[in-house]
C-alpha cells in the first residue's frame, strides 16, 4: 500500500503452491469446500459446541458478511483503478447515517438509495482530493475517515435529537421483509436438531443460507459477479484495470484515466454506503454511533487476503462474517472450538513442513500448535473479551500467511498526473 | 538572491496552514448558518472561551498528550509509515505503568522513571508486533496496526477486569488498576489556581529530540531519506527492513509516553473510560496539520485541543457542539490539500527561476537540465 509494501525477496516463485492459490478451479475450489466442512463437522462432534455450523450462526454470518463483503467489493473498484481507499469505513458510517435518516424518513428502500448516495459522495471527496489535488492516498482516507464521524454526528444532533434519536442514535427504522425458502428451510432445520455428524452440519450451513434472508443480501452477494463480470468481461473494466496497473499506457491509448478514476472511487464509495445501509437498517434497524466498528477496514482486509479480486475477496468476508458471528452466538464455545480446527490446521503445516526440511518454521509451527492444544484442554471456554477481536486476529493470521503470495495491481497507491509520461 | 528564496519557502509553508484554516473558518459558518446558528457568536464564543485562564489549563493539559501522540505518528510519516496503531500502544504501555507502579514503590523520581521506561518499552513491543509482521511477512502496517488496535483493546479489558489487575472501589462502579504510590505523582506547574501537567516538559523535549534525532543524526538521515526514495536510500546502503522495524519500534516507544500526563499528573490509575482509544487518530491529524514539524506539530495540538475543549461551552450557548468536529475534519482535509496545492506551486516557481538563470547569458558555459 505504501512504498514499502513488497514481499520479502526470494519469496513467489512462480511454484505449484501459487499457482494453487491464484488459479482455483471450481472443482478445486468444491473439494476446497468440503474439506473445510468435514473439519468443522468433526471438530463440533468432538467439542459439542453446535452452535459452531448452526443455521442461527451460518444466517449471522451471512448478514454479517454483508457489510464486510461490499466494503471489500468497494476496495476493489478503487484499487483496480490504482486508488487505494482507507477511507472506505468513513463512507461506511456515512452509509449507516444516510441510510437509517432516509430508512426513517421515506421509507427503508429509499434508505438503501440514499446510503449508497452518502458513500458516493465521501468516494467523490476521496476523488477529488487524490485524483485532482494529487493528495497521498492514505491521508486524504484518514481524513475522510475523521470527517465523516464529525459529519454525522453534526447531523445527528439537527436530525435525531428530539425525534426519537439523539446524538449517538437514530429513531428505529422500519423492517425489509426477509425471504425464507418455502418448504425447505423448516425441514433442514429439523434435520439440523438431530446434531448428526456432518448430515445436521450440512443442513445447518444450508438452512442458515435460505431462511430470513434479506433481499439486500441476495442484492449484496449477486454484486461479486456482476464486479467480476465488468471489470474483467467489458472493454470498460480492461480500461478501468488498465488504470490501476499502468496509467500511463492507458493514456496513451486514449482512456481519460481522471475519469476511470473519479468513476471508480465514486462506485467504490457507494458500494461501501450500500454496506453502511445495511448495516443500520438490516442487521441492527437503527443508526448508532461506532456501529461500523472497523468493518470498512476488515473489508479491505478482505480484499487484500482475495489477491484483488472478487471471489477470494467472498471468501475472505464469509471467513471475517462467520468469525464475527460467533461473538454473538455462544462465542466463548465457539471460539474455544475453533482452537481445536486452529491446533490441527497449523500441526497439519507444520509436519508438511518437517517433510520439506524446513525445520525452523515446522518447530516453530508445533509449539504454536502445542500451545493451541493445551489452552484448549486446560479450558473450558474463551474469555469474551477474547471472542472480540476473533475476526481482527483471523484478519492479522491469514494476512500473515498469504501477503507474500499477493499482487496488487503494479500503480496502485501511486500518485498519477495527467501527462506525466512527458 | 538564496536569502529570498529561504524567505520565499518560509510564507509558501505559512501559507498553506492559514488557507485551510480560513477555508474551514468559511465552511463551517456556511453549515452554521444552514442550521440556524451564528457563525459570529461561534467564534467568538471558541476565542473567548481559549483566553481565560481556567480553560488555559485545559487546554495546555490536553494537548500535552495530544502532541506526544503526533510526535508518534510523525516518526512513522517521515519514513512513509503509517502507525495507525497509537492508541493500542499508548493503552498498553499505560496500563503496564499504572500495574506496576501499584506493585513496585521505589523512592523519589526513581519511580517515576522506571514507569515511563515501562510504559515505554510495552509499547514499542506492542508496535515491534506490526513492524514484525511487515518486515517478515509483507503485512502492510496500516492493516496490522488497526487491527492490533482492536485486540489490544480487548486485552485490556480482559486484564482491568477484577479478576485480574482490576480493583473496584466500594460504592463505585468503574473499575481501575491500584492507585500508584505518592512518590509516582508528577508534580504540576501550578497556574490560575490550578495545575498544567508538569509532564508538558517531557513533552516539550521529546519534540526536540525528534526533532535533533530526525536532522541531526545518521539515523534521522537515514529514515528520511528512505522516506523520500527508497531506492536511493536502498543504492546508498540502507537496510530498509531494519529501518522500518527500528522506526515503528521508536514511534510505538513515544506512543507509551502519550498516556504518561494523565496518568501521573491526575487519575493515578487506569481505567478504559479515562484512557480511551481515539487519541492515536487525534495524533494522525495533528501530524499532518503540523506537517511533521515539531514547532508545526504543537501548534495543531494547541488548536485541536482548544476547539475540542470549547464544544461543551459551544453547547451552552445554544450552538451545536459538533460543529467543532466538523471544523477538525475540514481543517485537516483542506491542510492537505493546501499543503499539495503549495508544493506544486513552489516547483513551478522554481522551476521559471532555473529556467530564467539558464535563459540568461551565461557567464561560464555550464548548462544543466533542470531536474
Amino acid at each position: 500500500m505504501t512504498a514499502l509494501d513488497t514481499a520479502p525477496a526470494g519469496v513467489t516463485p512462480p511454484t505449484r503452491r501459487s499457482r494453487l492459490v491464484s488459479r482455483t478451479s471450481p472443482a478445486r475450489l468444491a473439494v476446497l469446500v468440503a474439506g473445510l466442512i468435514v473439519c468443522l463437522a468433526a471438530v463440533r462432534a468432538i467439542t459439542r459446541a453446535d452452535d459452531l455450523t448452526s443455521s442461527g450462526t451460518v444466517g449471522a454470518a451471512l448478514r454479517l458478511a454483508v457489510p464486510i463483503g461490499l466494503a471489500g467489493l468497494g476496495g476493489l473498484w478503487a484499487e483496480r483503478a490504482g486508488v487505494v481507499n482507507i477511507g472506505l469505513e468513513g463512507m461506511l458510517i456515512l452509509g449507516t447515517w444516510f441510510g437509517a435518516w432516509a430508512g426513517y424518513s421515506f421509507g427503508p428502500w429509499w434508505g438503501l438509495l440514499a446510503g449508497v448516495a452518502g458513500g458516493a459522495l465521501g468516494g467523490l471527496l476521496h476523488a477529488l482530493a487524490t485524483v485532482t489535488f494529487g493528495v497521498d492516498q492514505i491521508v486524504s482516507g484518514v481524513a475522510i475517515n475523521i470527517l465523516a464521524a464529525g459529519v454525522t454526528r453534526y447531523l445527528s444532533t439537527l436530525v435525531f435529537e428530539g425525534h426519537g434519536g439523539g446524538v449517538t442514535q437514530s429513531p428505529r427504522v422500519a423492517d425489509i421483509a426477509t425471504i425464507t425458502l418455502p418448504g425447505v428451510s423448516p425441514w433442514l432445520v429439523s434435520v439440523e436438531r438431530q446434531h448428526w455428524f456432518l448430515l445436521s452440519d450440512v443442513s445447518g450451513i444450508l438452512g442458515g443460507l435460505v431462511t430470513e434472508v434479506s433481499p439486500v443480501t441476495v442484492v449484496a452477494v449477486a454484486l461479486v459477479p456482476i464486479s467480476y463480470f465488468v471489470l474483467w468481461r467489458t472493454a470498460f473494466g480492461l480500461r478501468l484495470r488498465s488504470c490501476g496497473e499502468n496509467p500511463v499506457a492507458a493514456e496513451s491509448l486514449g482512456v481519460n484515466v481522471y475519469r476511470m478514476k473519479y468513476l471508480a472511487v465514486m462506485v467504490s464509495g457507494g458500494f461501501a454506503g450500500l454496506g453502511g445501509a445495511f448495516l443500520a437498517e438490516v442487521f441492527a434497524n437503527i443508526y448508532r454511533e461506532g456501529q461500523t466498528n472497523g468493518r470498512g477496514f476488515i473489508g479491505l482486509a478482505a480484499m487484500i487476503f482475495g489477491n484483488w479480486r472478487p471471489g477470494g475477496l467472498a471468501a475472505g468476508a464469509s471467513l471475517f462474517g462467520f468469525t464475527d458471528a460467533l461473538n454473538l452466538r455462544s462465542g466463548g464455545e465457539s471460539v474455544h472450538a475453533l482452537l481445536l480446527l486452529l491446533a490441527l490446521g497449523v500441526g497439519g503445516v507444520s509436519l508438511w513442513n518437517l517433510t520439506r526440511r524446513r525445520i525452523i518454521a515446522a518447530v516453530i509451527g508445533l509449539v504454536v500448535t502445542g500451545l493451541t492444544l493445551t489452552w484448549f484442554f486446560v479450558s473450558a471456554v474463551v474469555p469474551d473479551e477474547f471472542v472480540s477481536f476473533a475476526p481482527h486476529i483471523t484478519t492479522l493470521l491469514v494476512l500473515s500467511l498469504a501477503s507474500q503470495r499477493l499482487r496488487m495491481p503494479a500503480a496502485d497507491g501511486k500518485p498519477y498526473r495527467r501527462g506525466q509520461a512527458g | 538572491m538564496r536569502r529570498r528564496a529561504t524567505i520565499e519557502r518560509l510564507v509558501l509553508a505559512l501559507v498553506a496552514p492559514l488557507l485551510a484554516v480560513a477555508f474551514a473558518a468559511a465552511l463551517s459558518s456556511v453549515i452554521l448558518i444552514v442550521s440556524g446558528a451564528s457563525p459570529v457568536t461561534t467564534f467568538s464564543e471558541i476565542v473567548g472561551y481559549g483566553t481565560e485562564p481556567t480553560s488555559i489549563v485545559a487546554v495546555l493539559n490536553k494537548s500535552t498528550t495530544y502532541y506526544l501522540s503526533a510526535l508518534a505518528v510523525a516518526i512513522g510519516f517521515r519514513m512513509n509509515l503509517f502507525n495507525i496503531g497509537v492508541d493500542g500502544q499508548y493503552r498498553f504501555g499505560a496500563l503496564a505503568a499504572a500495574v506496576v507502579g501499584g506493585a513496585v514503590a521505589l523512592p523519589g523520581p526513581l519511580e517515576i522513571l522506571l514507569l515511563v521506561l515501562v510504559a515505554m518499552l510495552v509499547a514499542a513491543m506492542w508496535a515491534a508486533v506490526a513492524g514484525l509482521l511487515k518486515t517478515k511477512r509483507g503485512v502492510s502496517e496500516v492493516i496490522s496496526t488497526i487491527m492490533l488496535n482492536v485486540v489490544a483493546s480487548g486485552l485490556i479489558d480482559f486484564l482491568v477486569s477484577t479478576k485480574h489487575f482490576g480493583v473496584q472501589a466500594k460504592g463505585s462502579e468503574q473499575v481501575t488498576t491500584r492507585a500508584l504510590p505518592a512518590g509516582a505523582h508528577f508534580p504540576g506547574i501550578p497556574y490560575a489556581g490550578d495545575h498544567v501537567f508538569g509532564f508538558i516538559v517531557v513533552a516539550a523535549l521529546a519534540g526536540v529530540g525528534y526533532g535533533f534525532l530526525l536532522n541531526r543524526t545518521r539515523f534521522g538521515f537515514d529514515l528520511r531519506a528512505t522516506g523520500r526514495s527508497e531506492t536511493a536510500a536502498v543504492a546508498s546502503g540502507v537496510d530498509v527492513k531494519q529501518m522500518v522495524l527500528s522506526s515503528m519500534v521508536l514511534s510505538g516507544a513515544v506512543a507509551g509516553l502519550v498516556g504518561l500526563p494523565l496518568l501521573l499528573g491526575e487519575t493515578n490509575s487506569f481505567s478504559s473510560s479515562n484512557f480511551k482509544a481515539g487519541i492515536g487518530f487525534t495524533g494522525i491529524a495533528i501530524a499532518l496539520l503540523g506537517r511533521n514539524h515539531p514547532l508545526g506539530i504543537a501548534f495543531g495540538a494547541l488548536l485541536w485541543s482548544l476547539l475540542e475543549n470549547s464544544r461543551s461551552d459551544l453547547d451552552i450557548h445554544d450552538v451545536p457542539g459538533e460543529i467543532v468536529t466538523i471544523m477538525q475534519g475540514t481543517i485537516v482535509l483542506s491542510v492537505v490539500v493546501a499543503y499539495e496545492l503549495v508544493r506544486r506551486l513552489g516547483r513551478i516557481r522554481e522551476q521559471r527561476a532555473v529556467a530564467a538563470e539558464l535563459a540568461a547569458p551565461p557567464p561560464t558555459a555550464a548548462v544543466g537540465t533542470p531536474a
